[in-house]
């Protein structure tokens, strides 16, 4: 009944052809580039990788081993478990979460000050100097950080020249650069929706609850923070999708040893020339993000209908 | 509940940069008083609210709330409540928990907070609806709920913000009713803000009427509507017919003014200004329509202006009569409704009378703006 209202509602604003048109670009553009690509990634991550002489023989199965893979390694009798990916993986998701709940630390008082302060000019050049460095692409920035972050880069420098530490401290080596990395490439996304969300809080409820005694403590966790919740739940979904889906960065400033979970998909799409076994990683991941997600957002009694505001 | 604690502003001025919002106000507000600043919007009612509740402090001279000078003290040590003019309901939490906000923050239990809430919430006729969020709530019901927020942190002084601006006109004139009933029972000091003067006439014992950041007149409703001390108080609280000229004699507290269209009429000087007012000054004299009414032959002419008749609208329980007046204005009658048809036809020249003890005069100045 609500749904039919929405439809008719929607026909009425737009008109017919230009309400066939939109519905029609957006069902184009779910179905042909989103669905059918990833229903094909995930049929490729159901076969076995043969010789295109083979594809579609008899031969042609569907199959669980390329997810026994990752469990399990090359071991086919299932004795040992594929410790090398799997710590990869963890490592992974432990990593992206970290960087997003750094970045909510990061972005929540930047995102207060600049919503509170509503409209002053001073407010909108800190914007702006913050979108411009977005301008440069991910690779460029990435390896500006890592010739900030190298043995003889700014930051090793500044801290000899201040005599902190006699020697360069290897950041890469140590994935300081990389986390670094991947909490500025995203930052913006958190920054954004928190932002619009504190800036659409009524000041006076900031000030009622003061006049009642109110600590600032208090202020932001009772009315603040339930305000800005949707935002900041929808800035940490983007942020972790993302930094567990970075490629860029981890490529660029990871150590040698240490590898992301893309990385792994990377090479077996295009190294081992596995598509199946690298379709099959690649699932896993994002599988495991989006339940992630769903259950935070349920932890924290968000509704998908509040993230899009 | 605590009763009566006077408040004092001395000397305040308040500066916004280079632009002066409230300038030199002196007031002083006796305890369990309901006290109201009356004035147009901008006039820097809001700004003197908020020098008094802790969030701006006063860029001269002193608040002193029950005798203790407030400076330095923030919004949340100071004894007020303050009832904003949007309410500023918290939309997430449930009405209880909006009404026992001050007791969570006092860090008192669940139990306690919600036992004292519905005490509240039965005082203010909403027994039974802590459960609900204010968005299910009509106007007049979360105006309540504000009240009852505010109160519930046993405020000695309440300050209330246009808090009926909101409301259609029967709610308004039905919650005046209310306030000023709350404002008995709990006995404590209110301080009302608004630019009606309706509201402010009907509800406070006293009113500070304001202009452009200036108390022009601090006085009872009942004398701020009968003896204006300034012109803009005589043309701003209630309607006015104003008669400008050159005063001719004074004899006590009477003037006689040499007007511009109606000749020499006679008036009583407004208190405030005895004394002030000499021969040879421009004055202004005000009549209130209701103090008009059409002249016998043999009036004196001292009080008896005559002029032609513009129009003549029926209201129910009166007619208004508009007659030709000074200067592009028109002077209005009002005439109660006994059962006549009509009082008078379109360009009939009338002679009308009036009380010289029910006409002011006071030296020529700035009238409220329509
Ligand atoms: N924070 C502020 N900064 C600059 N000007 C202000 C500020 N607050 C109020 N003003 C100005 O002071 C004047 C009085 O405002 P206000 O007290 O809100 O009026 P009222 O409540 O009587 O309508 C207005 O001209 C307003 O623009
Ligand atoms: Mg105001």
């Amino acid at each position: 009944m609500k749904k039919k209202m929405i439809f008719s509602d929607f026909f009425k604003n737009n008109g017919v052809v230009m309400g066939t048109l939109l519905i029609g670009l957006v069902s184009f553009w779910l179905i042909f580039l989103i669905i059918l690509p990833q229903l094909s990634m995930l049929d490729y991550s159901f076969r076995f990788n043969l010789p295109p002489a083979e594809v579609g023989g008899p031969k042609d199965v569907y199959t669980l081993s390329n997810y026994e893979h990752l469990i399990y390694g090359s071991d086919s009798t299932h004795q040992t478990y594929n410790t090398v990916d799997l710590k990869v993986f963890v490592r992974t998701i432990i990593a992206a979460m970290l960087v997003t709940i750094f970045n909510i630390f990061l972005c929540y008082p930047l995102a207060y000050f600049l919503g509170q302060s509503k409209g002053s000019g001073f407010v909108r050049l800190l914007v702006v100097l913050l979108i411009i460095p977005y301008w440069i692409n991910e690779i460029l920035r990435a390896f500006a950080l890592r010739i900030i972050f190298g043995d003889s880069g700014l930051l090793n420098e500044a801290l000899m020249f201040l005599h902190l530490t006699s020697e360069p401290i290897d950041f890469i080596r140590q994935d300081i650069a990389l986390y670094a990395g991947l909490g500025y490439a995203y930052i913006l996304l958190m920054l954004f929706p928190m932002y619009n969300v504190i800036e659409s809080l009524d000041r006076n409820q900031i000030e009622a609850a003061r006049d009642m005694g109110a600590s600032w403590v208090h202020i932001h966790r009772r009315i603040v923070i339930p305000h800005a919740k949707p935002g900041i739940v929808s800035g940490a979904t983007m942020v972790f999708m993302l930094s567990a889906g970075a490629l860029a960065a981890p490529q660029i400033l990871g150590g040698p040893s240490s590898l992301w979970f893309t990385q792994l998909v990377y090479q077996w799409f295009n190294d081992s020339l596995n598509w199946q076994q690298g379709a099959a990683y690649a699932i896993v991941l994002l599988a495991s993000t989006i339940i992630i997600v769903l259950t935070v957002m349920k932890i924290f009694k968000v509704n998908m209908g509040d993230i899009g505001k | 509940m605590s009763s009566g604690v006077a408040v004092d502003l001395e000397n305040i001025t308040i500066r916004f940069g280079d632009f002066t919002a409230v300038r030199d106000a002196n007031v002083s507000i006796n305890g369990g008083d309901f006290f109201s600043f009356l004035g147009p919007s901008g006039c820097g009612k809001t700004t003197i609210l908020r020098a008094v509740s802790g969030f701006l402090e006063p860029s001269e001279g002193r608040v002193l709330i029950g005798g203790n000078d407030m400076a330095g003290i923030g919004p949340n040590k100071r004894p007020t409540a303050l009832i904003f003019q949007n309410l500023a309901l918290f939309p997430l939490m449930k009405v209880w928990e909006n009404i026992s906000f001050s007791m969570e923050v006092a860090g008192a239990s669940a139990a306690e907070r919600r036992k004292r809430a519905d005490e509240l919430l039965d005082m203010i006729a909403l027994g039974g609806q802590g459960d609900k969020l204010p968005s299910e709530l009509s106007g007049g019901q979360k105006q309540r709920v504000a009240i009852a927020r505010a109160l519930c942190a046993n405020p000695d002084v309440l300050l209330l913000d246009e808090p009926l601006s909101a409301l259609d006109l029967k709610l308004r004139q039905h919650m005046r009713t209310e306030l000023r009933e709350i404002q008995k029972r709990v006995g404590i000091t209110f301080i009302y803000i608004t630019h009606d003067q309706g509201e402010a006439l009907t509800m406070s014992d006293n009113v500070a009427v304001m202009k452009a950041g200036v108390i022009d007149q601090i006085d009872t409703g009942h004398n701020i509507y009968d003896d204006p001390s300034t012109p803009f108080v005589a043309s701003f609280v209630g309607e006015n017919n104003v008669f400008r000229g050159k005063v001719k004699s004074i004899s006590g507290n009477e003037a006689v003014v040499t007007t511009n269209r109606s000749g020499d009429l006679l008036s009583r000087i407004t208190p405030a200004q005895v004394g002030n007012l000499k021969v040879g000054d421009d004055a202004m004299m005000f009549i209130r329509p209701e103090a008009l009414e059409l002249a016998p032959t043999d009036a004196d002419s001292k009080t008896t202006i005559t002029a032609n008749v513009i129009n003549e609208e029926f209201e129910g329980n009166s007619f208004s009569v508009f007659l030709e007046g000074d200067g592009g204005k028109m002077i209005k009658m009002s005439v109660p409704n006994l059962g006549q048809d009509h009082i008078s036809a379109r360009g009939e020249n009338l002679s009308l009378r009036y009380d010289a003890s029910n006409a002011v005069t006071m030296p020529a100045g700035e009238l409220a703006s329509e």
